[in-house]
């Protein structure tokens, strides 16, 4: 009781050093607690990139492969899936709906994906959101194209624009398919998922624009206009992938093996969670590295607060003498410094939690809204509550170092003090 | 002060121990942790309740060493420091600062206050380790605050000033709240080193009186050591150090 009163008073009575101190200790928490947010929301969105399909099919590959070029758009397909597969596929009875994929060309650094419309009705994120407009709707025509969310705000492009698809992939493209022009119909609105980051046009347009092309190049002298395209007959002979959606989950694994043993054509399908999950253990040794990082940063922050407790140690020998000659005991000078580190990690700990929260409060529209990641705000979780905890009692364990040393003066100075 | 007056009051040693003894020393060695010689030897000294002691020696004769051993504080290596008829040597070290805390109270020469605690907090602080003075100064005023402000009060500190944070005190005001909270809760004994040095000479008169007519309400015995002479005709018995103690040389003073 009286040792608690002390070292409040005594703590009131260095404000300055002392607040600086819990602020050093808070903002490290916040740190702490801000990194393992953000954390767990990227888990959370990277899970969430892709929900509400049961399988992605695709050339024979790894599964780790298929779900970069098939949902992250990062790499090429090695192989693509023949149209006549895609169709065996789609014919199960257990597929409730399958939408194509088609890579490979772009639109000024962003990626196009050729699909059907049903793509926006099936694809989800976060769990079981679905694709919404912000403007306009999925293409009608075959030079239409809708723009993902940041497509559309890097090039500030508006609906009716026209653009030009490049064959291939460099952001400068030196061969552009640039006598069949498309035109914005659809934007996307944000969803914190490699969609944002892409051009979609139907399948059939893909075909349109590759129509008079030939191992990557125009054939010579022989040129389709976009009006003869139209009358042509655009099916694919082969697409990148396809999500498949299944009438019961409980056929997945049946129609994964059938697909994985399909004779006509060596391909590969996947479970989409199970293979985020691989992928995300190989990322995850950053998120490693980051707590790691803010761990260090508490460290330096406690460690800055033994200092000032230390630094005060010599001023306070009188102080110490006093409390000896009216009784107090070597002991009670040791709870004394103890008590002061445990109120300093105790007030950095609680501030830098509420300020976390107040930020994430103030922020957490933008974050998602700019990057895709949704924050969970509330009561700490268990783990968090246990973070704290061990921060607080680290504070007290660091606390005892100054306080022992205030001890062996106090035994060796009595109630004399040599100053 | 005259020759004669001195030689008086230093007769006054021998003269019939009626009382019993508060303090009491006998064949005391001590050496501080570390050094071979010993810092201090006293071969016989007591005194007895009620007394007013003045303790003369210059700086360096073993005061500082002296009361350690009577605040048990430190335990002398031989011989036996009795306070109150306890031989403080067998009580744990724990105990020995709860003894302390109940049966003694201490005045130093300055800075006896501390400082981020308000005048008050400063004058109850020994009742948070001491239970028998918290229930006599509760039995004395009907609280432990009123009876703080009562000691204040006597001590000539205007009431308002218990607020206040004991740093912005004058010297001769920091001295007096430590004397009152030397005496709350009424101690057996008092041990002053040099509480009135800081003060001229007006003030160490002023300051004398209030502090003996309160220990005397307290039936307080006290001990002030000093290196003033000066200050002799207030006592009832004067010692000068050198003649009850010897102190190696270099030994901490």
């Amino acid at each position: 009781m009286i040792i608690a009163k002390l070292a409040f008073k005594s703590l009131v009575n260095r404000r300055i050093s002392a607040l600086l101190t819990v602020l050093a200790i808070a903002f490290s928490v916040m740190l702490l607690l801000g990194v393992e947010k953000i954390r767990t929301g990227a888990r959370q969105s990277f899970a969430n990139t892709i929900a509400g399909t049961d399988l992605i099919v695709g050339a024979r590959s790894g599964a780790i492969q298929l779900l970069l070029y098939s949902v992250f758009r990062i790499g090429n397909a090695t192989n693509n899936l023949t149209w006549q597969s895609y169709q065996e596929i789609a014919a199960q009875d257990a597929v409730a709906w399958i939408v194509p994929l088609s890579l490979g060309d772009s639109h000024r650094g962003f990626r196009v994906l050729g699909t059907t419309t049903g793509f926006f009705e099936h694809y989800r994120f976060r769990r079981d959101r679905p694709l919404t407009f912000v403007a306009g709707a999925p293409f009608a025509d075959l030079f239409d194209a809708v723009l993902g969310a940041d497509v559309a705000a890097a090039l500030g492009y508006q609906l009716g624009d026209p653009i030009v698809v490049a064959h291939g992939l460099g952001e400068v493209g030196f061969a552009q398919h640039d006598d069949k022009p498309f035109r914005v119909a659809g934007i996307l609105a944000k969803t914190g998922t490699p969609i944002d980051r892409t051009v979609h046009i139907s399948l059939a347009a893909i075909e349109a624009i590759h129509v008079d092309w030939q191992s990557g190049a125009r054939i010579p002298g022989q040129t389709v206009t976009a009006d003869q395209v139209r009358a042509m007959e655009l099916t694919p002979k082969t697409v990148t992938a396809a999500l498949v959606g299944l009438k019961s989950k409980l056929a997945t694994f049946k129609l994964q093996r059938w697909i994985n043993d399909y004779p006509d054509e060596p391909l590969s399908a996947i479970l989409p969670g199970a293979a985020l999950q691989e992928l995300w253990s190989l990322v995850g040794t950053a998120e490693t590295a980051l707590g790691a990082v803010s761990i260090m940063v508490v460290a330096t922050a406690l460690l800055g607060m033994v200092t000032m407790v230390f630094a005060s140690l010599n001023e306070r020998r009188r102080e110490m003498a006093i409390l000896r000659s009216v009784g107090a005991q070597p002991r009670t000078i040791l709870g004394l410094l103890v008590a002061e580190a445990g109120l300093l990690g105790l007030a950095g700990t609680a501030l830098g939690a509420l300020l976390l929260h107040l930020v994430l409060l103030a922020l957490r529209p933008i974050i998602d809204a700019r990057f895709g990641l949704y924050l969970e705000l509330g009561w700490p979780s268990g783990a968090e509550l246990g973070a704290l905890a061990a921060i607080v009692l680290a504070g007290l364990l660091a606390g005892l170092l100054p306080a022992l040393r205030a001890y062996r003066l106090s035994l060796a100075d009595g109630m004399m003090v040599r100053t | 002060m005259p020759r004669a007056a001195v030689e008086r009051l230093l007769s006054t040693r021998d003269a019939p121990a009626d009382a019993s003894e508060v303090l009491s020393l006998r064949g005391v060695r001590f050496a501080w942790p570390g050094r071979r010689t010993f810092a201090l030897t006293v071969e016989r000294f007591s005194l007895e309740r009620g007394r007013k002691l003045l303790l003369l020696g210059p700086s360096g004769s073993g005061k500082s060493t002296l009361l350690s051993l009577l605040a048990g504080i430190v335990v002398p290596q031989q011989g036996q420091v009795a306070v109150l008829g306890t031989d403080l040597a067998t009580l744990a070290a724990g105990a020995r600062d709860r003894f302390r805390a109940e049966h003694t109270g201490i005045i130093f020469q300055m800075f006896n206050l501390i400082p981020y605690l308000s005048v008050m907090d400063n004058v109850v602080l020994p009742l948070s380790f001491a239970q028998q003075r918290r229930a006599r100064a509760i039995e004395a005023a009907g609280s432990v605050l009123e009876e703080a402000k009562r000691l204040l009060g006597r001590l000539g500190l205007d009431e308002a000033l218990g607020a206040q944070p004991a740093a912005s005190l004058s010297v001769g005001q920091q001295q007096r709240a430590a004397a009152a909270r030397a005496l709350i809760g009424r101690p057996e004994i008092l041990i002053a080193d040099e509480p009135t040095s800081a003060l001229d000479r007006d003030r160490q008169a002023a300051f004398l009186d209030l502090l003996f007519q309160e220990a005397d309400l307290a039936g307080t015995t006290v001990l002030m050591v000093s290196h003033d002479e000066s200050l002799a005709p207030r006592f009832d018995r004067l010692q000068r150090l050198d003649e009850i103690a010897s102190t190696e040389p270099g030994a901490a003073a």
